[in-house]
């Protein structure tokens, strides 16, 4: 047994502690008669081997998962300034709230007259996300960013079809997140790309060379993602409309204007929000998340189905809530139900903390504090090796280039960001955007102190005047973790994904 | 300052010398002010956090959730009990609050649960590659026509009726953006797949072939007899299946299946109105790099240590863009979790006895009722029959604190009035005698 204390005992898995004969479960007596399951299943049907499931008592499992979860870095513990994550606190008063019976234990089937509390939450958040958006129809149905992206593009393909044109192509910008692209071919369109100008925003000219009648959409976010506002968004709607596509706004990047700017008055038909973004459902170490979507009047026919309505009362009580199915011209479900309910009360109950002075000084002091952090990083012991990628006063995130820590002090951005591991924060997202060579993109969020931005400014520092003395302590980074860099090129071309079928039973 | 933010009067004017800003409305400059809203949103003012709590608990009281009645209702969402470990290990922050583990170094717990989460669906499919979740049940049969489209280029996909409903749905929304065709197999007289009807609709330009195990009305179907037909012209054989009731029944991918997705939340998750919950998606080995979203892998570190990644990444939307095998960024993580710890608390003893004490009340459920069955034959966890009168016994049923079952009109208007029944081990043989009791059926005495 090794005597290291991040070796052994925390790397078994959970099946490699199964013992034969161990178990935590025990079944509610079987209090109708014992019919032999082979009376009741045809041999065909039956499975002959157990899954091997790990055999475990219940103290194991706990202390097996507690045991996970101390290799975890998480937000509660430390700063996470991952660029367009948008990493704010999530409160806790909506883990319990979203805990109670009425909400957690509420069967999706219920009938809508005994799941009004359910259907008015539904109502009311639909409405504010409207409202926030500038776009007053809204679907809570998509499960996450990229399954809002898809429901845009088909409202949108639905939309042109009632109109008999048929189009092929759609715009996104060479800054995009993965995700447009990738929605893009899933939702049977052709990707044009279309460049950014020398100040970061959208080349307005290769747009209007692009922009055709066989374009179906642009699909931008804004501010974008170099978290810079694309100012000129009211004439890139124009050229968009001309040529009858419809502007899409990915609201990735929305945590910088709620209150302040709203994508409709922008001149966008269709916009996703992402509920464990800007609205603070916890990511879960990759979900669970929720991708509503709003939409102007034209697009409104063909959202998805059921939609959340309210219907005036017919007994003099309050209103009522209901599911409308009767949309001949949706284009149907997206998934199973009404969508990711549980993220719906987290994000309900945090706009009703907040309220709309709440959201707007939110927006206000994530932009503060990521120009805040833009500017301590601007000194130029820093700036030398890691430039600002476009110098203008930027929204909720920035964007610096590590080429010059890579010419000058031989450390690449992602020696950085493993060397940051070391001072317990986490990096920022790195090599995005792709335009951007050796791309850090900072997000600090509104929920961080002064405090935080001004170590995490000076751990930056200390990482350069490091490298600069010895640049080996970077690229051999980390040393402090639970391990150390793993090999990835190893894994993917020997995959290992599951754990090898026992041999004991 | 905002409930949830930090910075005081005096950090601001701080931060502002710092940045060299008069104020913090400078730094939206750069927004056109014909862009700018000009008034406060319309939204209700921000509340203290007593107040929220109780303006929720007030919406809460308003439902009518699985502890206030005895419900029989499932459709695709059932009311098992959730231990309360799971609960306990969900809410550890390590847990709850970290993104998607793009530094691995400091992820190690969660990519290790991505790891024995695999193992458990690849175990319980009989397939033998896992990605680590998508988002729900139907829109996983959607990503699995998704894989069919780039793995054959065909473009027609062949659904049985037995699929759940909003599963067919989804794929028929989905098959739009896919360029792709959805043509459906009907049920034979006892409720199952139609198998001959289904050989009959499947041809050379049919990608993928999905059926539904154990189907919506709870029919077990032969899987053997459908995916011959299935694969006859090189279809992918989809099977959508219910994980507690694998534990029982013969895995897919030993009945030749290609392909398993399912809808995740039986294993350990709340019902929470329908989501979040999860979707699992399991393959045959020769799919490995083209299936969706995120894949955990084993490997090792600089010292040798053994790790866990990300990995396959070259598949994903990240990296791949517009050549990506899915769309899929953020997917269900936490909810997976959920149903790792769950299936390790069952175990493998446990899952087999929960399975058999479902197979059993089903039965008893369905001999004690004794209305007419529309699907006599095996069935697991749920089944279907017809109901006299069904507007008056739901009433009845209602009334008495039941919720009987789900209606099946709207999705089989042949079916007008049936009801489908589910069981879970938290509807004792008492509940289901009253459920006999309201519905007017005969109830059968049980041998001794």
């Amino acid at each position: 047994m090794s005597l290291d204390p991040r070796a052994g005992e925390q790397t078994r898995t959970i099946y490699e502690k199964s013992v034969a004969g161990r178990r935590a479960f025990t079944a509610p007596e079987c209090d109708v008669p014992e019919i032999a399951v082979e009376d009741l299943l045809p041999d065909w049907a039956r499975r002959t081997e157990p899954a091997a499931l790990p055999e475990v008592s219940e103290p194991e499992i706990v202390r097996h998962f507690n045991g996970l979860s101390k290799r975890n870095f998480d937000l509660d513990t430390g700063f996470y300034p991952l660029g367009s994550c948008t990493m704010k606190h999530n409160p806790k008063l909506h883990e319990r709230v979203a805990a109670l019976p009425g909400h957690a234990r509420l069967h999706p089937l219920q009938d809508p007259e005994y799941a009004q509390g359910a259907l008015e939450l539904m109502f009311n958040l639909q409405s504010a996300l409207g409202e926030i958006a500038g776009l007053p129809h809204v679907s809570l149905q998509p499960s996450a960013g990229s399954h809002g992206e898809l429901a845009g593009l088909l409202v949108t393909r639905a939309y042109h079809e009632d109109r008999g044109e048929r189009r092929t192509k759609v715009l996104t910008p060479d800054t995009a997140h993965g995700t447009n692209p990738a929605t893009v071919t899933m939702a049977g369109y052709e990707v044009v790309k279309v460049g950014t100008a020398p100040d970061g925003g959208v080349d307005v000219d290769d747009l209007r060379a692009k922009a055709t009648d066989e374009v179906a959409c642009l699909m931008l976010t804004n501010p974008n993602t170099l978290g810079l506002f694309d100012s000129n968004i009211e004439e890139i709607a124009a050229i968009v409309h001309g040529v009858g596509a419809t502007l899409y706004y990915d609201g990735a990047n929305l945590n910088a204007v709620m209150g302040i700017s709203r994508p409709g008055d922008m001149g966008f038909d269709i916009v996703h929000f992402n509920l464990h973004k800007s609205f603070t459902q916890p990511h879960g170490g990759g979900g669970p998340g929720a991708g509503p979507i709003a939409v102007s009047d034209r697009i409104e026919p063909f959202l998805p189905r059921p939609q959340v309505v309210r219907a005036a009362s017919d007994n003099g009580h309050g209103p009522r809530f209901d599911l409308d199915f009767d949309r001949p011209q949706s284009i149907g479900k997206l998934r199973g139900f009404q969508g990711n309910f549980g993220v719906f009360v987290r994000s309900y109950a945090y706009i009703r903390s907040l309220g709309a002075e709440g959201l707007r000084e939110a927006s206000e002091t994530a932009v503060l504090n990521a120009n805040y952090l833009r500017a301590l990083l601007a000194a130029p012991e820093i700036a030398e090796h890691l430039p600002v990628a476009f110098d203008r006063t930027c929204m909720h995130e920035f964007v610096l280039s590590g080429s010059g820590a890579k010419e000058q002090l031989g450390i690449r951005t992602l020696d950085i960001a493993k060397r940051m591991l070391d001072h317990g924060v986490h990096p920022p997202t790195v090599y995005f955007p792709l335009l951007v060579d050796e791309a850090l993109m900072i997000e600090p969020t509104e929920t961080e102190t002064k405090e935080t931005l001004d170590e995490f400014a000076q751990i930056v520092a200390d990482i350069l005047a490091e490298a600069a003395e010895d640049p080996e302590i970077a690229r051999n980074a980390p040393y402090t973790t639970p391990v150390r860099r793993l090999d990835e090129a190893g894994a993917a071309k020997n995959p290992v994904v599951r754990q090898p079928a026992a041999t004991d039973s | 300052m905002s409930r949830y933010t930090s910075a005081t009067d005096a950090d601001r004017r701080a931060m502002l010398a710092t940045i060299g800003a008069g104020s913090v409305d400078e730094l939206f400059a750069e927004i056109p002010a014909s862009v700018r809203l000009d008034r406060p949103l319309d939204l209700p003012a921000g509340m203290a956090e007593q107040d929220v709590a109780g303006h929720l608990a007030e919406l809460a009281a308003r439902n009518v959730d699985c502890d206030a009645e005895t419900s029989f209702l499932g459709a695709g969402m059932y009311d098992h009990y959730v231990p309360a470990l799971i609960d306990s290990i969900l809410q550890r922050s390590e847990f709850l609050t970290p993104y998607t583990p793009y530094q691995p170094e400091i992820s190690q717990g969660g990519l290790q649960v991505m790891f024995e989460y695999q193992t458990a669906i690849s175990e319980l499919t009989g397939l033998a590659v896992s990605n680590a979740s998508v988002y729900e049940g139907p829109s996983a049969v959607a990503a699995a026509a998704y894989l069919a489209k780039l793995e054959t280029r065909r473009t027609g996909l062949v659904v049985s009726r037995g699929v759940h409903p909003h599963s067919r749905e989804t794929l028929a929304t989905h098959a739009v953006g896919y360029g792709m065709t959805v043509s459906e197999a009907g049920l034979d007289a006892v409720g199952a797949t139609d198998v001959d009807a289904l050989a009959g609709l499947v041809g050379d330009d049919t990608a993928a072939v999905f059926v539904q195990q154990p189907n919506f009305l709870g029919t077990v179907e032969e899987l053997g007899a459908i995916g011959e037909a299935a694969k006859r012209t090189g279809a992918l054989f989809v099977v959508a299946a219910d994980p507690i009731p694998l534990g029982i029944l013969e895995p897919p991918g030993a009945l030749g299946a290609d392909i398993c997705v399912g809808e995740g939340q039986t294993l350990g998750n709340r019902l929470d109105f329908g989501g979040p919950s999860f979707g699992f998606f399991a393959a045959a080995e020769r799919f490995i790099r083209k299936l969706p979203g995120r894949i955990a892998g084993e490997t090792r570190d600089v010292d040798g240590r053994r790790g866990f990644v990300l990995t396959l990444q070259t598949r994903e939307q990240h990296i791949r863009r517009e050549k990506a095998t899915h769309n899929i960024c953020t997917a269900q993580a936490l909810n997976a979790l959920a149903g790792t710890i769950y299936l390790s608390w069952l175990g493998r003893r446990g899952l087999v006895e929960l399975g058999e004490l479902l197979l059993r009340r089903t039965h008893y459920a369905r001999e004690t009722l004794g209305l007419e069955a529309i699907n006599p034959g095996p069935v697991v966890r749920e089944f279907a029959v017809r109901v006299p009168d069904l507007d008056a016994a739901v009433q009845r049923a209602r009334a008495a604190g039941i919720n009987p079952g789900y209606r099946l009109g709207r999705d089989y208007p042949e079916l007008g009035d049936g009801l489908l029944v589910a069981l879970t081990e938290r509807r004792t043989r008492a509940d289901i005698d009253r459920l006999a009791a309201v519905l007017g059926g005969v109830r059968e005495e049980a041998p001794a």
